[in-house]
């Protein structure tokens, strides 16, 4: 392969890969808060809190356990939506005919709380979790080296997202989801249980960030502060989306992922703030973002 | 007409009302909206609530279907006493709304939109049956539920609750800023439904379109049935009924 301005392929392909992964994680979380926010009208800023729990809980499952990584691909998000489910029904359910604002201010402190037992019990140096053994080791594609359990986050992300939105936009439960987004009251009346339906969307929605934690959690060590550092982000991204579009944040997610690594190749230092850099612009232009339905 | 709806009458007096409301009151927030309506629908029949702007007929249907949440009095479905009940439960009983704002969802197909609410019982129309009495929505099934003209939506939202086994229908103005050759197609279609058995409250403000489908009208004014005005005996009550409406 040729250079392109100077950059060595493998530099700018190597880049590229790391984009796309960081868009997986992007994307996966900000779907999962798409969704939570289309029908709950709540902001979970919990959702990083609930990311490293699931990375923990993967971590967990095989220390205390000795169960491995594709059980815990399946159970961690389990527990993680579990433990939405408990909060969506003894917190969250009482705050839905108050502001946005309660909401976020509610799952704010117990993202702190989550963070602060885990930092009291593990600190802050992080748990190392192998990757699958047949997962490990890569392919050198003659231009890079991609390594197998990358490849894997990406298409297990692009899955995992592109499933979520086939079941939402596709399907006769979706259906019911899309229309209790728009007027839950009647569809209330025509008599399916919504309450319901809200603790069990909330629970998937986080249960997606928990399958984000366990994919997470042979690439980055398990540590208290990884959903921390990452929301805020995804955060960014979401804007960027428009709140409760699907598509929009998944695509988003990606994007963005991708642009944050081609920065790194050509203008490194700028890598940090591209993302907020155009959140500002799109903040300006499109204030709804750029799948959002309007206001 | 009238000796058919006079004879379907008598043998429905035979039996106790398929819906009673005794006394009900309503509350918007602070604001005491209804207070005490009275009314008896039987089954098979077809009555109205009349009355001006305000006068609380759509916050009657919103307190029979347990959506005014603050609510006391008396509604009994088939006996049952509904009025502490969720909206979904009420729905469950067999009790469907057809909203004002007929409520079609935008991010729902027209297909998605027809079957979204559940089959609660035996009983409801097939899906080919309701294609036959609205085959415009047949033909747009696709189409994106709000794209459709405003007749449609209404055509759509009168629809969807036919399927789910819903024997009573509460439809809040149809004919709401529609053409008069639809108001004449929603007619037709309200009378093809009592014929297929279907018991319906009917909140109009287009007196005429009420006078040539139902079979008795209660007039509503500020959150009381004031009157109740038999089919037949409509035009000897005409004067009485537009000083009731102002018009």
């Amino acid at each position: 392969m040729f250079e392109l301005l100077g950059i060595p392929p493998q530099v700018l392909m190597g880049q590229l890969l790391l984009g796309l992964i960081n868009g997986s994680f992007y994307a996966v979380l900000s779907l999962g808060l798409a969704v939570i926010f289309g029908l709950l009208n709540i902001i979970n800023f919990s959702h990083g809190a609930q990311y490293m729990l699931g990375g923990f809980v993967a971590w967990m499952l095989l220390t205390y356990f000795g169960i491995g990584y594709w059980w815990a691909l399946i159970l961690a998000p389990l527990v993680v939506g579990a433990t939405g489910l408990v909060l969506e029904r003894l917190a969250l359910s009482k705050l839905y005919h108050l502001d946005h604002l309660y909401g976020l201010l509610l799952t704010f402190g117990v993202a702190l709380i989550i963070q602060g037992l885990f930092r009291n019990y593990y600190g802050i140096s992080g748990q190392p979790y192998q990757i699958p053994e047949i997962l490990s080791g890569g392919q050198n594609l003659g231009f890079m080296f991609l390594p197998n359990y990358r490849a894997w986050v990406v298409v297990a992300s692009v899955i995992v997202c592109f499933g979520t939105w086939f079941m939402i936009e596709k399907t006769r439960l979706g259906a019911y989801l899309r229309a209790a987004t728009e007027n839950p009251v009647l569809v209330g009346a025509f008599g399916i249980n919504v309450p319901r339906m809200i603790m069990l969307t909330y629970a998937f929605g986080v249960g997606l960030a928990g399958f984000a934690g366990v994919l997470a959690a042979p690439i980055y060590s398990v540590n208290p502060n990884m959903g921390a550092d990452l929301i805020i982000v995804v955060f960014a991204v979401v804007v960027i989306g428009g709140m409760g579009s699907i598509m929009g944040a998944i695509l988003t997610g990606y994007g963005l992922g991708v642009i944050e690594g081609l920065t790194r190749v050509f203008y490194p230092e700028g890598s940090a703030v591209v993302i907020f850099v155009i959140m500002a612009i799109v903040l300006m232009i499109k204030p709804e973002g750029l799948f959002g339905r309007g206001a | 007409m009238s000796d058919t709806a006079t004879h379907s009458r008598k043998d429905a007096t035979a039996g106790a009302p398929l819906l009673e409301v005794r006394g009900l009151e309503g509350w918007y927030g602070e604001s005491h909206v209804l207070h005490g309506i009275d009314f008896d629908v039987r089954e098979g029949e077809v009555v109205t609530l009349l009355g001006r702007n305000g006068a609380g007929k759509t916050s009657t249907l919103l307190a029979i279907m347990g959506i005014l949440e603050k609510r006391k009095g008396t509604v009994l479905y088939g006996g049952t006493e509904t009025i502490g009940m969720q909206p979904r439960h009420i729905a469950r009983l067999g009790i469907a709304l057809c909203p004002e704002e007929r409520g079609i969802f935008a991010s729902l197909n027209v297909e998605e939109n027809l079957m979204l609410p559940p089959r609660i019982q035996e009983g409801g129309l097939s899906v080919e049956r309701i294609y036959d009495l609205f085959p415009n929505l047949k033909e747009r099934r696709r189409s994106q539920g709000t794209k459709l003209s405003g007749g449609e939506q209404q055509m759509l939202a009168i629809a969807r609750i036919l399927r789910t086994g819903a024997r009573l229908l509460l439809l809040d103005e149809p004919t709401e800023g529609l053409a008069p050759v639809i108001v004449q197609q929603i007619g037709h279609t309200i009378k093809a439904l009592k014929a297929e058995g279907f018991t319906i409250v009917l909140v109009e403000q287009n007196f005429r379109f009420a006078a040539s489908v139902a079979d008795r009208h209660h007039v509503v004014d500020q959150g009381r049935v004031v009157d109740m005005i038999p089919g037949e005996d409509l035009e000897a009550n005409i004067d009485k009924l537009h000083a009731y409406l102002g018009v």
